[in-house]
């Protein structure tokens, strides 16, 4: 593409590396932008499947950010939101068929929520907020960098989640072979119902806030 | 700057290739698709009599396990028999049934039949039932083991595709299939009750009723009149085969 050519930046400009930092961060999808909330509260009980649905979103964010930078200049803009949901909605049957395939049992455990992530509000936002708008390469970028920024935060809520709430990482019993529960430690079951999800989110970004001070908004 | 035109070229070429590219991945991945539904059907069956199994040795246990396969036809006689890795009567393996389609036959009408899987486990004789029904947002699936009496339930399993999560999808967890555990299916007079899902719980009933029923789930009661009906509606199959056989 000729448009590349023009590019000067080099592939991983201060620019370019801003797309992947910053939703990690300071613009991150869950404790700033607090989108796609509701799979990150559903999903996060046990680790395995935050993960899956966090390789997922990157995969569908990723790839469908490019396909819609690709595209952009042939969409036509009175039906933008139909191309990009068809778009959406294919790479997620994808995603859905291959887990099915290859992942039975954590497709079996996400059940509904991998057909949900064609509603997740990060992936359309993206696309019409950067994919419709900027090349292949930074959209790309783009799109890994919100993913990211979105599965960090389910890993460590399922993180949390499955050792306090099952005493278990991955299906391993951490706390079994440390001995705790003969001292009469006991697994807090509240802990693997959705709402703690919220309240472990809520103090990912309470410990956010104190750490970027910018964050804080003045009253 | 677009016409319509091009808007309607534009969606239907779109269109064709996503159907393509969908169809043609449905495709290729089927046969590894349907490897894991059976694995997963074979560990239900397990699991409806407490063997954990993975699945890697789903298949190894199913051997070892379940000697036997029935098919029962309507009128409960034994329609063809697979014992041992062998097809000994009747024309198709009982595993291979399609439940979903000997149900309809049955709503018609029609003749039917219905599989019974035979376990031996730890000397005892237990009877496997699998089920099938709908639950709010699709199909729902199980299995119900029977002690040798055939009427006190020694194990349940339930799964589904797409109930909500957190609410009707709690019919796959433990702690809901273990309730069923104990419950009878006749009543003293040998009369068929099966065991019902009860909203509001077991205690609502009367003390000599609760042997025959469970908790519903609250926020999933549609799904749990589902269970219901697919429990009633499937193990009434199995009624003239029980009282020929067991009484």
């Amino acid at each position: 593409m000729s448009a590349e050519v023009k590019e000067k930046d080099p592939l991983f400009s201060l620019k370019n590396r801003k797309l992947i930092s910053a939703p990690l961060n300071k613009d991150n999808p869950i404790t700033i932008q607090v989108l796609g909330i509701c799979s990150a509260l559903a999903v996060t009980a046990k680790l395995e499947p935050s993960v899956v649905m966090a390789l997922s979103v990157v995969f569908v964010l990723g790839v469908g950010n490019v396909l819609i930078s690709l595209l952009r200049k042939t969409i036509p803009p009175r039906i933008r939101i139909i191309v990009q949901l068809t778009v959406i909605a294919t790479l997620v049957i994808l995603v859905d068929q291959f887990l099915k395939a290859f992942a039975y049992d954590v497709s079996k455990q996400l059940s509904v929520f991998v057909g949900l992530i064609i509603t997740n509000c990060i992936i359309m936002g993206r696309f019409e907020a950067f994919g419709m708008a900027n090349k292949p390469w930074p959209s790309f970028l783009d799109g890994i960098g919100n993913a990211l920024g979105y599965g960090w935060i389910l890993i460590v809520v399922g993180f949390l989640r499955e050792l306090l709430g099952s005493g278990t990482v991955w299906g391993y019993p951490v706390f079994e072979k440390f001995g705790l529960y003969s001292v009469g430690y006991e697994n807090n079951g509240m802990m693997i119902l959705p709402p703690m999800a919220l309240i472990v989110v809520g103090v990912i970004i309470w410990v956010q806030r104190t750490k970027v001070r910018e964050l804080i908004e003045e009253n | 700057m677009f016409s319509n035109r091009y808007i309607f070229i534009y969606s239907a070429v779109m269109v064709i290739i996503v159907a393509a590219l969908l169809s043609l991945t449905a495709m290729l991945l089927q046969p590894r698709q349907e490897r894991n539904l059976t694995i997963a059907n074979i560990q239900g069956i397990l699991t409806a009599v407490n063997i954990e199994a993975t699945s890697d040795d789903a298949e190894e246990l199913y051997k070892t396990y379940i000697k036997t396969e029935l098919a029962i036809d309507q009128d409960g006689r034994i329609a063809s028999v697979y014992k041992n890795g062998r097809l000994e009567e009747g024309k198709v393996r009982p595993f291979d049934i399609d439940l979903k389609k000997e149900l309809y036959n049955k709503k018609m009408g029609n003749p039917f039949i219905i599989p019974l899987y035979i376990a031996e486990k730890d000397g005892n004789t237990l009877y496997i039932i699998p089920l099938r029904g709908a639950g709010l947002w699709g199909p729902l699936y199980g299995n119900i083991a029977f002690g040798p009496d055939f009427n006190e339930i020694v194990g349940a399993d339930f799964s589904h595709d797409k109930e909500t999560p957190g609410l009707g999808a709690e019919i796959s967890t433990k702690e809901f299939a273990n309730q069923f555990i104990g419950k009878t299916i006749f009543n003293d007079a040998g009369e068929f009750v099966s065991v019902r899902v009860v909203k509001g719980g077991i205690t609502t009933m009367p003390t000599a009723q609760q042997i025959h029923g469970v908790d519903a789930i609250s926020g999933g009661t549609i799904t749990s009149i589902g269970v219901s009906d697919m429990v009633n509606n499937c193990l009434e199959n199995y009624i003239s085969y029980i009282q020929n056989n067991f009484k």
